[in-house]
């Protein structure tokens, strides 16, 4: 079992240790705690309210596999969530044109940042940062109140959609029979995570990307196309961004410019919680779903213990991402002198 | 011939980028509007005579920016990546001046102690606070071997609720008058105050950089951090200085910006600062990627930002769609001055120069 717990890969170790977090953490919750977080819709209302997140956070690891970084996704966000809702609230559009609206834009500043970071060769950071920039400012060129979607009937309805899980509804007070459900975000999402595991784990485009990321040189020596992983990387997370945003649409069903505020950093943070690294070819998608779970869960449960003023919550997730970081460094550290 | 050599020499010194943005900036507001360089002797509201005019807001409000950029140029230098919690740490730093100069709450509650202390004293302990969230940060990348980015994402998450908590999440307003000094006009005086303060920074790090070998040994430690130690320099100490020089940096453009407001709104304190002081740096020419790097430049950078801010503010630019043109303008200039798209371009003009010669060679023929 040691030696085994030895040999696993960084990959592997590091999701080890967000699982088990996240369950300890979970258990413990459940166990000291009680109250709401005994309830499974609980579990489900984590899903419901950060579909949009957890879809950013797949798009961002897959980003930093391979060892760059997107820090656009939350103006993107902002961006195609307050587009969708002028188009579908006053020219009362059609939901499937908007979601190709949202589909549309992620898609180009993906494609736009990917090729300036992959072919031009400019570091990601400025470039996801003018990314950021131009979305925010694009957004506010749009609309800039904010304002519910109220009057487009086909949206309310596939906002409203339920998907009902059997057998895991509780009964309240007055008798009444609570179904357990998850809206038709969470879907995406769960799907999304699905795709990407198998793509990362069994294609060759999967595997190029641990490769660019874990070492340009040799990867180019072994006749991997760097650029143009490292481009589809971007493009993927711009997509996901997309989609993310429309999802984002979907929980909230209004559009504003401070949309998606700090939810780069809420991605990336999740990410790295959920044990991919920022130098690229260590990482996990499911572990990404992980992160953004443990990040909510570790929330409520301050809230719940009764530090409730606003500030605590961002200072606890600070500390967390702190005690995660110095860990994998610790790891890291280990490993490398068994290594030598 | 000659000057050929020496334009060329011009055009890949990297104080080039900052200086061409410059002065392109410079004559778009010339041709649009001349009177852009008026400066003028005007009253202020307290009655004496101050310096006023476009110039001299983009030199005022450019301050915190250039200080900044100071401390951002040596910690990307060191440790090749950059400090993204400098907005937060601001925020902390601005909060903690706040709470120790005395200040005055709603009616509602007077719970909190106040300490009356001079303002030279507040700014000191400010300066240790933040030095030591800048020593946090650089023990992370230094010892725990964390990428800065990543490191500092702790701070940037959490360091606007830690500002907040310091003053228990209270709207403060400062009643000590001789407090806006540091951010407006000291009395008399008829240049602000934040220009003042920017050139002694400015000079400062100069003769730092001029008599000591804090500029060689981080360029050493940001190139290759191995020989660096096997000649002799201790790269982890001198990451942590860098960082921790930026948290004095920090300290004195928090100082300076809760002065001009005179009150902390922590949500907007020094927001996006830290993007704007990082794009200082890459608009001076300097790789983010560390190593090699030029002070003047990076704060010529931080000056030509602010003078890019200045002048979409005086084409009537909506203040919050502004992020949109500056991202238009950053990512020409970024895509201009990266190297493989100067090498095209360079490979275009001697291709050009070839088909000219050979069409001459032809002629003779």
């Amino acid at each position: 079992m040691k030696q085994k717990f030895k040999n696993m890969s960084d990959t592997n170790l590091l999701l080890f240790i967000t699982i088990v977090t996240f369950v300890l953490m979970y258990v413990l919750a459940v166990c000291c705690l009680g109250g709401g977080f005994t309830k499974p819709q609980s579990f489900f209302d984590l899903l419901n309210e950060n579909a949009a997140l957890i879809i950013l956070a797949c798009g961002l690891s897959l980003v930093m596999i391979t060892g760059s970084i997107d820090i656009s996704v939350g103006g993107i966000i902002a961006l195609v969530s307050m587009s969708g809702a002028v188009y579908l609230e006053k020219a009362n559009g059609n939901v499937f044109v908007s979601l190709l609206i949202a589909l549309g834009i992620g898609l180009v500043f993906g494609a736009f940042q990917g090729y300036l970071i992959a072919y031009l060769e400019i570091q990601p950071f400025i470039v996801t940062l003018a990314g950021m920039f131009l979305a925010r400012g694009l957004t506010t060129i749009i609309n800039r109140d904010s304002f519910n979607i109220e009057n487009n009937e086909a949206f309310k309805a596939v906002k409203n959609l339920r998907i009902e899980i059997p057998g895991l509804g509780t009964t309240n007070r007055h008798g009444i029979y609570n179904p357990a459900y998850i809206t038709i975000g969470v879907v995406v999402a769960l799907l999304i995570v699905l795709i990407l595991f198998c793509v990362l784990r069994w294609t060759r485009l999967g595997r190029s990307f641990y490769a660019v990321g874990g070492n340009n040189q040799s990867a180019l020596m072994l006749g991997i196309n760097v650029k143009k992983s490292k481009f589809l990387a971007h493009l993927l997370c711009g997509l996901l961004g997309g989609i993310g945003g429309f999802v984002f649409l979907l929980n909230l069903g209004s559009g504003a410019v401070s949309n998606g505020g700090g939810f780069e950093m809420l991605a990336i943070a999740s990410a790295i919680i959920g044990g991919t690294m920022l130098t690229g070819g260590v990482g996990n998608i499911v572990g990404s779903l992980l992160g953004v779970l443990s990040l909510r869960t570790i929330q409520n449960i301050v809230r719940s213990i009764g530090l409730d003023e606003a500030w605590w919550t961002e200072i606890t997730v600070g500390a967390m991402l702190c005690i995660f970081l110095v860990i994998q460094s610790i790891v890291m550290a280990r490993k490398e002198k068994k290594a030598k | 011939m000659k000057s050929g050599v020496k334009f060329t020499n011009i055009f890949k010194k990297q104080i080039f980028i900052p200086l061409a943005a410059i002065i392109l900036l410079a004559l778009i507001n010339l041709i649009v509007d001349p009177s852009f360089f008026k400066i003028k002797l005007s009253d202020n509201m307290d009655g004496f005579k101050v310096l006023s005019g476009h110039l001299i807001t983009i030199l005022d409000s450019g301050s915190e920016l250039a200080i900044l950029a100071i401390g951002m140029t040596l910690v990307t230098a060191a440790s090749g990546g950059q400090d993204i919690s400098v907005g937060a740490t601001m925020a902390i730093a601005g909060s903690v001046v706040v709470r120790m100069i005395g200040l005055t709450y709603g009616a509602e509650d007077n719970n909190i102690m106040e300490y009356a202390m001079p303002l030279i004293i507040a700014f000191l302990i400010a300066v240790v606070v933040s030095m030591l969230f800048g020593a946090f940060n650089g023990a992370l990348v230094s010892f725990f071997k964390i990428q800065p980015m990543v490191a500092t994402l702790i701070l940037f998450t959490a360091g606007r609720s830690i500002a907040r908590w310091i003053n228990l999440g209270k709207n403060v307003v400062v009643s000590n008058p001789s407090f806006k000094y540091a951010g407006v006009f000291l009395p008399g005086v008829p240049v602000a105050t934040p220009i003042i303060i920017t050139i002694v920074c400015i000079i400062i790090i100069m003769l730092v950089l001029k008599f000591t070998n804090l500029g060689l040994y981080t360029q050493t430690v940001g190139i290759n951090e191995r020989s660096a130690r096997l000649n002799g320099l201790n790269p982890k100490m001198i990451k942590m200085l860098a960082f921790i020089i930026l948290g004095i940096c920090v300290a004195v453009a928090a100082m300076i910006q809760v002065s001009r407001y005179q009150t902390i709104n922590y949500s907007s304190f020094g927001k996006d600062i830290e993007m704007d002081a990082i794009l200082a740096v890459a608009l001076g020419g300097n790789a983010l990627s560390g190593g090699k790097f030029s002070m003047m430049s990076s704060i010529l950078g931080a000056y030509a930002y602010q003078f890019l801010t200045t002048t979409l503010l005086t084409f009537n630019a909506p203040p919050d769609a502004l992020p949109a043109y500056k991202a238009g303008v950053v990512i020409l200039l970024v895509v201009f001055s990266a190297p493989t798209v100067r090498d095209k371009i360079s490979k275009l003009f001697k291709q050009l120069k070839n088909n000219k010669k050979s069409g001459e060679a032809k002629e003779v023929a």
